[in-house]
């Protein structure tokens, strides 16, 4: 009953999103208002009605309808309430559903914004913006329904189908297989609604470029439109990120936060261009420069959002053949094709509207500097995209091997690995540069700069920069890499509080206010400038943690009987018990207690434990932590005894500053949402504006 | 008798050290685990998705460990370990692909690619850059605008923008 209302509103969301997207392009066409507002009422119903599916779905979840495929395959009697909510994202199907649900949200409330001044815009906006959500729909209906249930035929054989088929009865299982045990994280239960946000709040400015493109109002006013709801998309996308990396460090077991593994990759692409276009669109804003080179990234953006989704969901990762098993895969290469196909085209057709205002007048300028780092965000992309499809590019030319014989040699079609090597040697240097460009672009000025009037700028902030370098040598540093990478973060570092400091000071003396309420009203003016310096602050304290974990972990494994120690560097474990037992929802726990000793000295307790879950036949290996912001001893249970329990094995990391990278991730966010805030109205101003004091003079 | 019992003490004293490092190498097996690890780090997992050896929890690859421990203990170097799984398995359980045939592609094209983009800006920038009029130039340090009000210049900045709105 409950699965047939979720079908029946998603089936009916699909035919109101069809019948939206086209009414909204007769709404053009035949010029009729009526028509737009329509499709316009057809859009905000989206929301409304796959909230209805989404929540049938979360009911059958909730309550254990085991007859239903999705249900079983991703829940079970054991889970606890808040785990059988978030099984809603915890499978494919689930998963795209949800991505569907999360897009008419947004696109809902795009509609309830004033159009008064951007009318023409709507009705493709809305075509966008529901041609990418029929899409989603069109998935889940035909080739991944979450609704489907299992029939028993009266030879006994058990069979799925969204209907009852004819001499069935309804099959329920006793119990599901429940949520994979790397899914029951606190980390993974936020991690992919904050991704899938992003992904799809980075399809609203999509809509609006194309809006503008089609429209032909090719001004900067769907980028001034846009600007929060691409900061919102990328606050999403960057909090996805983070929050992924620390599931990966507390869940995976390898010591580790990010692993360069495809799946990471695809979110991390859309990312790339996303930042890249952040900071283009400013130079189009102030300079009226790029607006050819902000399209391609927006478009970019949309369809590296598709391919995301579609490297995660096809299964063309795990094997080229596995791309045509399944519908999912050819439907998503067709739909990114298209939209790029007709994006690209749409673009041509207003290729030459879209030049230049003016020119680049200087190769220190900020414009130009900014055009440096999109280069280097694009090449990390490149990189990227590469290491991605290279092993199915390199599996699909196979076939060329085995046709020509002669070149068999070279297309072997063997499956190659592209792993963290190749993306760590290609992509190091590229960081390094815009760590450099962070730290050179907010002093130079916009239109003309020289060498000369940064080096005025910079040089206090070098100078001190350079002194970080002489006490890390003094305390023994001798990692060139590392040198080099702590140098770029005392740099820009320096740069960024030099910045703060000094527009507050002058603040300060023009209006006698104290330092801090000078720095809070001028963030509070110009949010959008500190709000970067905050984000820029925050990418480095990450940096001092990747550069710490990736240079300077070490690690070692053995096994030790009750009582016995292992040492790593200044840290010593000593195992002191181990127990295993079987907990209430059907687990089977190996949890052992080690202590912790440092340079000699006690300084506590870690529990590295094993879960292995019965319904999934899975284990999970949770690591001990002893966490300070100066490093984090990071403890695994590998292997034991089963019987006597009496040695067990231990795999011990040591991860300095690890922790700077979260608390960078926090900073980032803390600086998107100050640069996303909105700021004040206009007459605002206007009423507490005061004559300066130096003016008066 | 002084000195049977001094020699009876070297042979109990040696005997208990044996037994001893006996223990030990039972605890701690020859290679060690780091050993192994160091090989197990640079291997992928044959069967498990982009998971390096060292660190996949599956019971095969415990056993390609215990195989890597094995060919250590026979004598064989790291390189003809490699060689050994690479033959076994495929060029798959390397971590980046060997530099032969079609695999050049993966080192080749990301920096042509990028260098191609460099070329192209260094153009694009070329062909923008006009000579520069000093009279036309803004004030081109980043000083903070002491003698101006912040606030006056936004909100001239945002009439602007008003007007242009409208």
């Amino acid at each position: 009953m409950v699965a047939n209302l979720g079908y029946a509103t998603l089936v009916i969301t699909f035919l109101v999103s069809i019948y939206g997207f086209v009414a909204a392009y007769l709404g053009v066409r035949r010029n009729s208002p009526a028509l737009v507002d329509s499709a316009r009422n057809a859009m905000l119903l989206t929301f409304p009605l796959l909230s209805i599916t989404a929540l049938s779905i979360i009911y059958l979840l909730v309550n254990g309808h085991f007859e239903v495929q999705y249900v079983t395959e991703v829940s079970s009697n054991s889970m606890p309430i808040y785990l059988r909510i978030t099984a809603l994202w915890g499978g494919q199907a689930g998963s795209l559903l949800f991505w569907s649900w999360l897009m008419s949200a947004f696109a809902s409330a795009v509609t309830l914004r004033k159009w008064d001044r951007d009318r023409e815009f709507l009705p493709w906006v809305i075509l966008v913006s529901l041609v990418t959500l029929t899409f989603f729909l069109l998935l889940s209906i035909f080739v991944e329904n979450p609704f489907v249930s299992f029939w028993q035929t009266p030879t006994g054989n058990i069979t799925t189908a969204m209907f009852q088929p004819a001499g069935t009865t309804l099959f329920i299982p006793q119990d599901g297989n429940g949520l994979n045990p790397l899914l029951r994280h606190p980390g993974m239960i936020i991690h992919p609604p904050m991704l899938y946000l992003g992904f799809v709040s980075f399809v609203i400015p999509y809509a609006f470029a194309m809006a503008a493109l089609i429209t032909g109002r090719t001004d900067d006013r769907w980028i001034r439109i846009t600007r929060r709801w691409t900061l919102v998309a990328w606050l999403f996308l960057s909090l996805g990120l983070v929050l992924g990396g620390r599931w990966a460090y507390d869940v995976l077991g390898w010591g580790g936060y990010w692993g360069w593994d495809p799946v990471e990759i695809a979110a991390f692409m859309p990312w790339l261009t996303g930042t890249a276009f952040l900071h283009s669109v400013m130079i189009q804003e102030k300079r009226g420069m790029l607006k050819q080179w902000n399209m391609l990234l927006i478009i970019l953006t949309y369809d590296l959002v598709i391919f995301g989704t579609f490297l995660t969901r096809s299964g063309v990762l795990s094997s080229v053949h596995a791309f045509a098993q399944s519908a999912i895969g050819p439907l998503f290469f067709g739909f990114i094709g298209l939209t790029f196909v007709a994006s690209l085209s749409l673009l041509s057709r207003r290729w030459n509207d879209l030049k230049s205002e003016v020119e680049i007048s200087s190769w220190f300028s900020r414009e130009a500097l900014f055009l440096l780092n999109n280069l280097l965000f694009v090449g990390i992309l490149i990189v990227c995209f590469w290491g991605v499809i290279f092993p199915v590019i390199s599996e699909a030319l196979g076939i060329v091997g085995q046709s020509i014989p002669a070149l068999a040699g070279v297309f072997t079609g063997q499956k190659v690995t592209v792993g963290p090597p190749y993306y760590e040697r290609a992509t190091a240097p590229l960081f390094a540069g815009l760590l450099l460009l962070m730290g050179i672009a907010p002093l130079s000025a916009w239109k003309y700069s020289t060498f000369k009037t940064i080096g005025r700028a910079a040089w206090k902030p070098f100078g001190a920069s350079l002194l970080v370098v002489v006490a890390l040598l003094l305390v023994g540093l001798r990692s060139w890499p590392a040198l080099l990478g702590y140098w770029l973060c005392a740099f820009v570092a320096f740069v960024i509080i030099y910045e703060f400091w000094r527009n507050a000071w002058s603040r300060h003396n023009a209006r006698d206010e104290n330092l801090l309420l000078a720095l809070w009203q001028l963030a509070g003016k110009n949010r959008r400038r500190y709000g970067g310096f905050i984000i820029h602050l925050g990418v480095v304290l990450m940096a001092l943690g990747i550069i710490g974990i990736e240079l300077f972990q070490t690690e070692t494994q053995g096994t030790i009987p009750q009582g016995g120690e292992i040492s790593l560097g200044q840290y010593t474990i000593r195992f002191d018990s181990l127990s295993v037992f079987d907990t209430a929802d059907g687990r089977n726990v190996a949890r052992a207690v080690v202590s912790v000793y440092k340079d000699g000295k006690y300084v506590g307790e870690l529990h590295p434990r094993r879960d292995y879950y019965y319904e999934s036949q899975q284990p999970m290996t949770l690591a001990g932590v002893r966490s300070t912001m100066e490093d984090d001893l990071y403890v695994l249970l590998v292997d034991w005894q089963p019987l006597s329990t009496a040695a067990a094995t231990f795999k011990i990391y040591h991860n300095p500053l690890v922790n700077w990278l979260w608390l960078g991730g926090f900073v980032f966010v803390l600086g998107t949402l100050v640069a996303a805030w909105p700021a004040k109205e206009p007459e605002m101003l206007v009423a507490s504006r005061s004559v300066p004091e130096a003016s008066k003079a | 008798m002084k000195i049977k019992r001094y020699l009876f003490g070297i042979m109990l004293t040696l005997l208990l050290g044996l037994l001893v490092a006996g223990a030990v190498s039972a605890q701690q097996p020859t290679p060690s685990d780091d050993q192994v690890n160091a090989i197990a780090k640079q291997l992928y997992c044959p069967v498990c998705e982009n998971i390096p050896l060292d660190v996949c929890p599956t019971t095969a690859c415990a056993q390609w460990r215990e195989l890597i421990r094995q060919k250590l203990a026979d004598g064989w170097t790291e390189q003809q370990i490699k060689d050994y799984f690479v033959q076994q398995y495929g060029a798959r359980v390397l971590g980046t692909p060997p530099p032969k045939g079609i695999n050049w592609l993966v080192y080749l094209v990301p920096p042509v690619a990028i260098l191609a983009g460099a070329y192209v800006l260094y153009h694009a920038f070329s062909a923008w850059k006009r000579p520069i009029q000093k009279d036309n130039l803004q004030p081109t340090t980043t000083e903070p605008p002491a003698e101006t009000d912040p606030s006056q210049d936004e909100y001239i900045h945002r009439l602007e923008e008003e007007v242009r709105k409208r």
